[in-house]
Parts: structure tokens; sequence; C-alpha cells
């Protein structure tokens, strides 16, 4: 349509950047109108105990505080939490709903849960303000190991519940006992997969500001979901949807935990500002973020593997145990997210997969990058390594022989997805994803020379390989708005809140392909619900394919508005009519053209009439919902050394080859899965949250648990192949998940290759140099 | 000490992006708490506040440092350079162009400190190495980009500027 080559699949620079570099983006915390009130929260030090008494009249005497409360306080305020999500209506499935409340009552659930509130003049007088408070609390048991939590006599979290099951579920297809009679090997093995917080360097925080005057609040908040966040503000206010405003402004990182409406805090503080009539302002310290803000956790699979002596698998088998923490609002997403990941790239005919959700006296667990994904892909690729292994296979070639063939798409699985939809792999093209990420690593050749030359060197060198599917771009809908104005700038508005993607470019591409002007020339606008009030958020790899396709509609409807009226000024048909280069011109004859600036001017016209059956203006408005997520996939590989005497692993190289459809941005998604691997790699290696047996944190700091830095990140060597979804025009799916899902996984197989004949077996993550050397002393013969 | 409260005030006049300030703050007053809120330079991030994730990253007089760790007292007399200070008007600095070519930053919370630990660093190594570059940014914890688009960023700066 247009001269210029296509802005869909280049390198454009971001829109954003220049306002993120120079320090003028707009963060939650950087909103600070005069005679804010600032929040701190007393929090609870057990993290199982009953609440005896708060005595707060100290705290509220002190100079400067202007406010303190306890859930009594609250009064019809105090509700349960709603649930974020209904759980997938598997059959048979138990599912207990046990939300959080504001403020504790009655009793502490988890360390860091929220007594009291304190409101004063400055963030330091309402931290002073906490040493004045008296709290009583009569510690319990506290529960952490999950297998503990559900034995008969197990100090109990919900009384009501009369026990610590969350929920159970239970997934099938074929006949599991069936391919297990008649399999040539049965693979078994006990596994545990931890996680750890998101660490989005930008904390949580939440301004809110109630305008007596306009009986308007306006919020900002660092929610992946802002949209979500006021509807349930003006419900649980007494407020109609039209007066509240809620801004995501610029969000430091989100990964999951950012969308967990309501947090207590995102509650309290509107809650305040609307009471006391002023801008109430909170934010989250880092320490706080290790207990406040939601995590991800264990998983422990009891998981065997039915294959047949050419390594076709018959089978699997699975239970599992998840750790939901001490409130379950997410329902079943990050199980089912396990228990469907599982399958991977591969044609699994049996299945039997149970897991159970157990509370824990511990913070609540959501989705973090990845999503329960991670366990199980662990669970699977290290199946098929053990399964290799006995079968004498290499571990290439057992992933090769049970790869899903291009014709087996669309491929029902048979079992449910967390979106409730059945689990169906839209399209893909695997085996090339294996044979290029063997082939850019050099697998032949590492296995035949570089290995046996290093060690002969007396050098340790390992290799991984490992495949991953995501479940992307899932519904209900997300919407957008284009607008050309008469300055010829367009204008787009999403409801989706933005953490870093790439949105302002990303969109800002798929737009200006349709409607032929500079990515430069589109501004996108996201987050804030008075720009644009529909939608859901920012979550499970969603944006591009849901948002994405709603700005495309957009933009494909204003061009038609465009197209009709410069035709009708050009004296041409509409067939006639080309935008490119900011205008609308006549086919073959491009002298023949107008702005769309100017357009835009004359289709909002002073004087005369707009035709029935039309609209003014060149603008629109389009949705998007798929019946069902996109499904990514890729393969990682990677080579590591690993020293035997001090455990210490250093990753050499780092290959991935991806394929999320069509690639709007190269850039962007290079650095999504740059950034997820990274991520991936903390969690292999080096993040682990440390509990002590009263359900205490005991590395709840940034000195003590360790995020990846540039020395122990590799730039990743990335390779994209394409593979459309048919079920979006763009034929996008989404990356935002992929990096960080099968990392721990490639880096079991690669450490374990590097220790071959030790007889080292792998078994959990997150493993840290310590660990790794743990398990090698516990090795029979090991005599070091 | 006797006689001494918290709530008292010290003068602090301190040199911010060759703007010379004046203020009276608590002597508790954190540098990057009076940076964001006093002078309202927000552009310098808090992440940690213990001195880890380097965020809050500035220069005093030339060399980074981390404004959670120290007071805005320590400042009195000396000169700060905070990110809002790098740019020319609307022409970005040659570091801060690189970084927005090589999709050096994501979500851009971590990116300020970033930046000013790294105007020292090519100050004082031109032409650095990939590992020189890996060491300095050691320092700084991002979780968005895995770093790769920083490290690209900080050659095609060191390039710019004739050291290949």
């Amino acid at each position: 349509m247009t001269e210029s080559p296509s802005w869909l699949g280049r390198r454009v620079p971001r829109n954003e950047d220049a306002r993120l570099l120079t320090g003028r983006a707009l963060f939650v915390d950087d909103v600070n109108p005069p005679g804010t009130l600032h929040v701190a929260f007393f929090r609870s030090d057990h993290a199982h105990a009953l609440i005896r008494g708060i005595e707060l009249g100290t705290a509220r005497r002190r100079p400067g505080v202007v406010a303190a409360y306890t859930a009594a306080d609250l009064g019809e305020f105090w509700q349960p939490g709603q649930l974020l999500v209904a759980p997938v209506p598997v059959e048979g499935a138990v599912f207990h709903a046990v939300t959080q409340g504001p403020l504790a009552r009655g009793k502490v659930c988890c360390a860091g849960e929220a007594l009291a509130m304190v409101v004063a003049e400055s963030r330091y007088l309402a931290e002073d303000a906490l040493a004045d408070i008296q709290v009583d609390l009569e510690p319990l048991p506290a529960v952490g190991d999950l297998e503990a939590a559900l034995a008969p006599g197990a100090p109990v979290i919900h009384q009501g519940l009369g026990g610590n099951l969350a929920a159970r579920a239970r997934q099938r297809k074929g006949d599991y006992e069936a391919a297990r009679a008649a399999a040539h090997r049965v693979i078994a093995r006990r596994f545990r997969y931890d996680r750890g917080v998101s660490g989005a360097i930008e904390n949580r925080g939440i301004v809110a500001a109630w305008d007596p005057r306009a009986e308007e609040l306006t919020v900002w908040d660092t929610t992946q979901a802002p949209i979500p966040i006021r509807n349930g503000l003006a419900r649980v206010l007494g407020l109609r949807e039209s007066q509240v405003r809620v801004i995501a402004p610029f969000i430091g990182g989100g990964f999951g935990p950012k969308i967990m409406m309501h947090y207590p805090e995102e509650l309290l503080v509107p809650w305040a500002a609307r009471r006391l009539g002023a801008t109430v302002k909170w934010i989250e310290d880092r320490q706080e973020s290790f207990f406040a803000t939601t995590q991800e956790r264990l998983q422990i699979h009891d998981a065997e593997l039915a294959v047949a002596a050419d390594g076709k698998i018959l089978g699997v088998r699975d239970r599992f145990l998840h750790d939901t923490g001490a409130y379950d609002p997410y329902g079943l997403t990050i199980p089912i997210n396990t228990q469907c990941t599982l399958l991977g790239l591969y044609d699994v005919p049996c299945y039997d997969s149970e897991f159970t959700v157990v509370f824990t006296n511990r913070p609540i667990v959501t989705p973090v990058r990845g999503a329960g994904r991670q366990h199980g892909v662990f669970v699977m690729e290290r199946l098929l390594d053990f399964a290799a292994r006995e079968l004498g296979l290499d571990p290439v070639e057992i992933r090769r022989r049970n790869l899903l063939t291009p014709d087996r798409f669309p491929h029902d699985h048979g079992i449910l997805f967390q979106d409730s939809a059945p689990l169906i792999y839209d399209s893909g093209n695997y085996a090339p994803l294996l044979e290029r990420a063997a082939e850019r690593v050099e697998y032949q050749r590492f296995k035949r020379e570089t290995q046996p030359a290093a060690r002969a060197g007396g050098r340790r060198l390992g290799i991984g390989i490992v495949s991953y599917v995501e479940g992307t771009g899932i519904g209900p809908y997300e919407g957008a708005r284009v607008t050309i104005e008469p300055s010829g700038t367009v204008r787009v508005a999403t409801g989706v809140g933005t953490q870093g993607q790439g949105h302002f470019t990303t969109f800002a591409q798929i737009v200006a392909e349709v409607l032929g002007v500079e990515v430069g020339r589109v501004e996108v606008v996201t987050g804030d619900t008075r720009e644009f009030g529909w939608g859901s958020g920012t979550f499970a790899s969603r944006g591009i394919v849901v948002a994405g396709t709603a700005c495309h509609e957009a933009a494909c409807r204003v061009r038609a508005k465009a197209v009709a009226l410069a035709a009708e000024i050009l004296g041409v048909a509409a067939e006639e009519v080309e935008l490119a280069s900011a205008g609308a011109r006549v086919r073959g004859a491009p002298q023949r053209r107008i702005g769309l600036g100017e357009l835009a001017r004359r289709a909002n016209p002073l004087r005369g009439a707009v035709r029935p059956g039309t609209e003014p203006g060149l603008e629109a408005t389009a949705y998007f919902g798929p019946d069902r997520g996109s499904t990514a996939a890729g393969v990682h590989a990677m080579v590591v050394e690993v020293d035997p005497e001090t455990a210490l692993v250093a990753i050499r190289r780092y290959v991935v080859v991806h394929d999320c459809g069509r690639v709007i941005n190269p850039a962007i998604v290079d650095g999504q899965i740059q950034g997820g691997v990274a991520h991936g790699i903390g969690n292999a290696f080096y993040e682990a949250l440390a509990w002590d047996e009263n359900g205490q944190l005991l590395n709840a700091s940034f000195m003590d648990y360790l995020l990846p830095t540039a020395l122990d990140v590799p730039t990743v060597e990335i390779v994209h192949l394409e593979t459309p979804s048919p079920l979006n025009p763009l034929g996008v799916k989404g990356v935002g998940e992929a990096g960080a899902i099968p990392t721990a996984a490639a880096f079991a197989q690669a450490v374990e290759d590097a220790l071959a004949g030790t007889g080292l077996e792998i078994l959990e993550a997150p493993l840290s140099p310590n660990r790794l050397f743990e398990l090698l002393q516990a090795l029979p013969g090991a005599a070091r | 000490m006797p006689g001494v409260s918290l709530a008292d005030t010290h003068p602090v006049v301190v040199t911010v992006n060759g703007v010379p300030r004046e203020r009276a703050v608590e002597p508790r007053l954190l540098l990057s708490d009076f940076l964001r809120h006093e002078l309202g330079l927000t552009g310098t991030h808090v992440g940690c506040e213990h001195g880890v994730c380097g965020a809050c990253t500035v220069l005093l007089d030339g060399e980074a440092v981390r404004a959670c760790l120290l007071f805005a007292v320590q400042t009195d007399g000396h000169e700060v350079t905070t990110v809002e200070g790098l740019a020319e008007g609307e022409d970005l600095h040659p570091l801060q162009a690189a970084f927005r070519e090589a999709h050096g930053l994501q979500c851009g919370f971590c990116t300020p400190g970033v930046l000013m630990t790294l105007v020292p660093f090519l100050a004082e190594h031109p032409a650095p190495t990939e590992a020189d570059i890996r060491e300095a940014l050691s320092g700084h914890l991002c979780r968005c980009t895995g770093y790769a688009g920083m490290v690209e960023a900080v050659k095609l700066a060191a390039r710019a500027a004739g050291h290949p």
C-alpha cells in the first residue's frame, strides 16, 4: 500500500524512549501534589497468629499523624477481596476460595499481612508512628511444608475449611494405565520446582486524590490492569465508574504481580483519600514487597513417563502439590498452566494429571512471568532426559521423535486451559525449531569435539537443549480507539497497561502501517481509564495479540473513513485512493493528494451537514476478543562450564530459536526473550526465597535475594521462525513470558551433561552453587 | 545527643545540574528523597533503598553514588548531577541516544541510574571491552532487559565517540 517498506517486522526505535531516558516519564511515585498525605503499614512479624489487640492511641497522638486505622475502623468497607479468576470448570474439581481482607481481622495468615494503616504528613512521620503501635499477637504454629500441611493434625489456617486443601483438579485423556502396561520403560521421579519474587525494580505504589467539588476520585496505580481496578473501586466505594479515573502511567516492570487486583493497599489508599478528602499516597518499600507483593513458589511433582523402546511417548502421569500461600484469589490459573504446559511440543496420547493446591502461612501466590508453565516444562523435559539416558538415545533425538508434526494442527489436547477454553494449539511447526537450535549451538560438533577436548584439558563443559510452548493471547477482549487529528498526528488509545513491553511503538507500527504515516507520528496512550475505559489488562502475554489486533481493526476502520472522504474530495472512486506519506492520494497520480490532517479537518465541518449514516471525524473504536489463545513455541540451548570443585556454573552460550508468529518489532521481541531468559537464569541458579520453620522469610532484601546481574546473563543468540497464528489478522502470538519458561530445564540438562559420569540427577530448581555442591557431595563415591 | 531532634532542620546549599539550590532539611532526609520530593527531580528512581539496585545513582562531584545511601545534608557545598542534567534541551546525550538505538531499556525504571554510572565510566574507559562494560553494569539490577541491549548501547556510544 505504501511505497516505503512495511513498518511491520522492522527494528523501529521506540517512541517512548526519549521520555524514559531523560527522566521525564511519569511513574506513580513521581505524583506528588502539594498537601499529599503519606501512608505506612504496620505488618505482622508472625506468619500465623491470633490478633488479641492492636493499640493505635499513641500513634494517633504523634504530631504529624492524621489518622490510623485497624480492620475494626473500616466498618462495612471491610470485605474479603474478590476472587479474581473464576476456577477453570474442570469436571469434579474442588475449589475453596479464601481471599484476603484489606487489613487482618481476627488472625494473621502470613508474615507481612497488614494489621494497621497510618496516614501522616510525610512518609518519615508515618514510619515513625509505626513504632508507636502496640500489638498483642498470639502465635500459632506455622504451616510451610506442603505435605505436612495436608497431614492429619496439621494446624488449620482457615478454620471453616477444616484443613489446608485449597483445590484439587484432575484432567485426563486417553488411558494412561493401558499405556503404562504397554510401556518398554516407565521413568518415575519426584521433582521440586520453586520460584521466587517478580522483582520489578519499581515497587508497587498508589496515589489517590479525592476532589470533593467534582466528586471524582483519581488514582495513579502501578497496576497492569487499570480498568478492572477502576471498576472494583467504584463498586466498593459506592461510586459510579465514571466518577473514578485510574491511571497506570509508566510502570517500572510488572511481571504478573502488578495485576493482582485488588491488593489491600489498592483499596485502602483510595478509601482513605475519600474519607479524608485529601490526596493520599503509599509507596511500597523493597522489604515490604518481599511479603506484600504476590510471588510464585513451590510445586512438588510425582511424575512418570511411559515410553516405548524407540523413545516414543506413550503417556504421562503426574500428581503434584502447589503452594498457593495464605489465600487463593487467582483461582486455578497457575496449576492449570502447569498441567497444560507440561505437554509441550509433544505428541502425548495419554495423560493423567491431578494437582492439589495447598494453603500455607506464606505470602499469596499469583502468576509471575511464566505463571506455572516453568514447572510443567521442567518436569516433562527432565523425564525425557532420563528416558533418553535409559534408552541410550541422544536428548535431541528423543525430542525429535516425539514432536507434533505440522499436519496435526490445530491440535486439540483434550483438556482445558487457564482461560477455561479447550487447550488447542492454533498453529506450529516444531521440527525446525529443534533443528535450528541444534545447528546454531553446534550440538553435534560440541558433543563430538568441543566437550571431549575440554574434558581432556580438565574442563567440564555441558550442553542442554529443551523445548517449551507458551499459551498466549487469551481473551476476554481488548479495544482501541484510533483518531486522526487535524494536526495530522494519529492518536491511539487502548486500555491495557504498559510496563516496558514497547506498546507505544508496536501499536504505533500496526496503526502506521494501515494509515500510511510515520511511526513517530502515532501517539499511543495506554492505561488511563478516562482515555479508554473498556478492557481487562496486560497479562498472559496478550498485549500484542489482543490489544494489537484491536488497534489494527480500529485503524482499518479509520482508513475506510479517510479513503471514502478523500475519494469524494478528489472526485475518484474509493478503490482509486491509497493512503501513503501521511496523506490520501489517487493511485498512479500521487500529485492528486490531500493530507491526513486536512482530511481530519474536513471530516469535522463547522458548517454544512454530516450526512445520515456517517460520523464526524476520522475516528473509530474496535474490539478484539479471541475465542482462545494462540500458542507460541521455542527451543532453548545452552552451554555451561561447571567447576566441579566449587560447583560454580558459568553460562558460555545461550541460543533461543523462537516462534511467536509474525514479529512486529524484532528488537522488542528479542528484548522480551533476552529479559525472560535473565529471569529464567535467576530462577535456575540464583533466586530462592529462604523460609524458617515459623514462616519467616530470611532473605527479604536484594542483598540476600540475588537477582542476576550483567555478569551472570550472557547475550542470547536469538533466531526467529514465523508460523502465523490463524486466530488474528496480524498472525501474531505473544512473547512476554517465553524466555523465562524453559531456562531451568536447559540448565539442569547442561549441568548434568557437564558432570556426566558422576551419576548426578538434578530433580529440583532453583539450584545454587551451594546446593549443587551438596548434591555432588551426596553422590555415591563422592571422594571430594 | 541532647537537644537535637530529628525534626530540626539544617541548611543545605547544593548545586544540582548546574543550578544552586538552598533548602532547610531534616538531617535524616535521604538525598534520593531530597532530589525527588524537595526539588521535584523525579528522574532519579528509588528501587531498594539499601544500595543494591542502583536505580538512584547520581553524580556527586562527578562520581557515581547511590542517592539512597546519602543524606541530603552530606551534599552541602557539593555538586550533584542527575539524569535530568544529561540531555541538552531536546538533544539526547550520546549515551541516551545509544540506549534508544540499541534497545537498552524496557520499562525504563532502572535506566536513569544506569546512565549515571556509565557517564563517568565512559569518561574513564573510552574504549571499554565487553568485560569492562559488564563489570560496570554489575552494580545495577535490571529485571526487564537481561542487560544485552545495555552492553550493546555502551559499545555503540563508545564507537560514536570515535573509539571502536
